[in-house]
């Protein structure tokens, strides 16, 4: 079962790293620790969380992007989130991928 | 090569100490991110899609070994062990830190370098030809002009918030290898009848969302109206383009809409105003002054032909097609110029990691009086090589993989760093570069293909010049998905043109077997000795749309 559902990411202030909102609110650097929510509401909520640590100087540029959730690993739906999620294509020793290969990597 | 003055020193060293302080204020929270961007970018520091982008200026792409090894040791220290020339005779970084930023500008102002006017409404760093001050067919060193631009236009109060960002390109020769007609001012140093030398003025060029080739719009400039010149074009500029509208804003714009012809007039009234015995005048010795600073090194008499090179020409096949390819005449008998590929095949155009620019740098010392150019075609030239010391240069080349024999090959192509990093790309480029690259290879069927550019942009932003790339690649968006428009037929040279579209775009996995039957198509039409782009020219579109689409 594939179940369309949002997240929330930015790029840390400090050094630019993509990050991700996660449960308890804190910025993960890994899609896989983000937080996915599948209502509206609650996806404003998460968003206006996310802008709230702009004020912080913890992150930039907070906004909500779409995953499709199989079989409980997310997949960002656009290439563009593919390769924040991972880093350049062509270089995989860059970016997170570089630490640890991220399972929805081969997904198009 | 020009040496800074205590004034440009000093002025360098205190951006970095302001912006040190910014960079602290915008990290304790007294600055907003609204108030720290346009700061930021005035650094050349942006916000790509992993981390951060710092852009650095190489003026008229000119670097000396001790520069080439900052460079190296910055992208060790700051960044991932490599850097991106780019096609503003630029080097970027993808990697740093927003707290390590003033310490790379403080580290690069030691070696005269800095990453000013790489970024926002002010007049860019200027573009010139890489063989500038050796070309065998230059009348002047375009150089002077553009340090002379460099000089005026360096923080200019008038001109620190144009309409749009600015960028001025200057060749010296009647062969334009700096893309001077997509600039939003470009000059051709030129001799009138008289046996003057002054600059053929073009203006209102561009790539982007509106490509435009920019009209002359004056035939004769003498040199030392030059300032006065650029200065009533960018006061028309500055008063009339749109600040309302991004799209509309480059001074392309404003010449098509006014008109090139009303425009050059506009441009001459407002010239007419200008006191040209004031500062803007550029008195002889001030011209000489700078001249000085680009004089000829201090070459050999060398015999025109050196007989060891003609040897291991014949010996070595490998070495005789790298010469063929890379190695441009020289103007002073038994030099050579030396064009380092940056494209080997299925790398990444462009990309230089830390070791080689260290390897560069000792080549550099070694064999061409400590100098080296950053090409707007993402590659680099060593401009004063021996003759007799080609063949072990190109050995120490090949033990760093920078003997790639394909300057202005098919798979010596531009690209932009696109969805791979750029936060505004709609698709990838880098790798459709490294595909078409595996495809064509090097040897006999690219020696066969001969002399096709291809440029390939991630959006229609054009920084990889697809507009006018002889094959050009623009990744569009469709739906999420990348898809890739091909336009045929651009150049960026003295017969500068703008590509045409050849139909629906393609998808990833197409894109490359179409450019193969571009090829095929060519070969298949070519008459004797004809380039690609001749052929195009000759025989249009159709030929070309009936083989991509005729399958359907
Ligand atoms: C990495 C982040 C980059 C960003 C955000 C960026 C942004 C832009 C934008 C917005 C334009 C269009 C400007 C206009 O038409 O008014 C543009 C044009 C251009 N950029 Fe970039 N660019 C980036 C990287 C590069 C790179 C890597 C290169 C060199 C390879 C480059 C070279 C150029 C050139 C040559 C143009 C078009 C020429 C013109 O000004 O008409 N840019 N860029
Ligand atoms: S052309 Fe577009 S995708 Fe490529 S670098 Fe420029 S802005 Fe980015």
């Amino acid at each position: 079962m594939a179940t369309p559902a949002q997240a929330v990411t930015a790029n840390r202030l400090n050094d630019g790293e993509v990050v991700y909102l996660d449960a308890a609110g804190n910025w993960a650097e890994s899609l896989d620790e983000s937080k996915f929510v599948t209502d509206k509401a609650e996806a404003q909520q998460l968003l206006e969380q996310g802008e709230k640590s702009v004020d912080d100087r913890v992150v930039l540029d907070p906004y909500l992007f779409d995953v499709t959730i199989e079989n409980g690993v997310a997949i960002p739906v656009k290439k563009r989130e593919h390769i924040r999620a991972n880093g350049p294509t062509v270089r995989l020793d860059l970016g997170k991928q570089a630490a640890e290969p991220v399972e929805f990597k081969k997904a198009s | 090569m020009y040496r800074y003055d205590e004034f440009d020193q000093q002025l360098v060293n205190e951006r970095v100490e302001q912006f040190r302080g910014q960079v602290a204020r915008r990290l304790s929270g007294e600055l907003e991110e609204d108030e720290f961007k346009p700061l930021r970018l005035m650094n050349g520091l942006y916000l790509q899609l992993h981390a951060y982008m710092l852009r650095v200026a190489i003026p008229y792409g000119t670097l000396s070994s001790k520069q080439m090894r900052m460079l190296a040791h910055i992208a060790r220290k700051y960044d991932r062990d490599y850097g991106h020339f780019t096609t503003r005779q630029n080097i970027q970084y993808n990697w740093p830190k927003l707290g390590d930023v003033p310490d790379i500008l403080k580290d690069l102002a030691t070696v005269e370098m800095h990453a000013i006017q790489t970024s926002g409404n002010c007049i860019r760093n200027v573009t010139s030809d890489q063989y500038a001050g050796v070309a065998a067919d230059e009348i002047e060193d375009p150089r002077i002009a553009s340090e002379i631009i460099r000089q005026w236009s360096t923080l200019h109060p008038e001109f620190s918030f144009l309409p749009r960002k600015f960028k001025i390109a200057v060749t010296g020769s009647p062969h334009d290898r700096a893309a001077i007609k997509v600039h939003d001012i470009g000059l051709i140093i030129v001799r009138n009848d008289k046996g003057e030398v002054g600059f053929e003025v073009y203006v209102g060029g561009g790539q982007g969302r509106t490509p435009m080739v920019g009209p002359r719009i004056r035939e004769f400039l003498p040199k030392n109206e030059l300032l006065a010149y650029l200065e009533a074009i960018l006061r028309v500029y500055n008063e009339l383009g749109r600040r309302d509208n991004l799209y509309k804003a480059r001074i392309k714009i404003l010449v098509h809409q006014t008109g090139a012809e009303k425009f050059a007039q506009m441009v001459e009234d407002e010239f007419a105003k200008i006191d040209k015995t004031g500062e803007l005048n550029l008195p002889n010795d001030e011209i000489e002054r700078i001249t000085a600073y680009f004089a000829d090194p201090a070459y050999k008499e060398l015999p025109t032909i050196s007989a060891d090179f003609q040897a291991k020409k014949s010996e070595d096949p490998a070495f005789a097609a790298w010469v063929a390819n890379n190695v441009a005449e020289h103007k002073v008998p038994g030099y050579a110029i030396v064009n380092i590929s940056l494209k080997p095949i299925g790398g990444i155009p462009g990309d230089a990691s830390a070791d080689q620019m260290d390897a560069i740098a000792d080549l550099m010392q070694k064999y061409s009086m400590d100098e080296i150019r950053v090409t707007h075609e993402q590659n680099l030239t060593l401009p004063y090589v021996e003759q007799g010391d080609l063949y072990d240069l190109w050995q120490s080349l090949k033990a760093h993989d920078l003997a790639t024999a394909n300057i202005s090959q098919i798979t010596d192509i531009i690209a932009c760093p696109g969805l791979d990093y750029c936060n505004l790309a709609n698709a990838r480029s880098i790798p459709l570069a490294q595909e078409i690259s595996e495809r064509f290879g090097t040897g006999e069927r690219a020696d066969a293909i001969g002399e096709l550019k291809i440029k390939i942009s991630g959006c229609i932003n054009a920084c990889g010049h697809h507009h006018v790339g002889h094959i050009g690649i623009l990744g569009v968006d469709k739906k999420g998905v990348e898809f890739y428009q091909i336009t045929l037929g651009g150049s960026a040279d003295e017969n500068a043109s703008l590509g045409d579209i050849v139909g629906p775009a393609f998808t990833e996995d197409k894109v490359i077997d179409a450019i193969e039957t571009i090829v095929d198509t060519y070969l298949d039409k070519k008459q004797d000795g004809e380039k690609f782009l001749e052929t195009y020219r000759r025989v249009g579109l159709a030929p070309f749309k009936e083989t991509l689409y005729a399958a359907g």
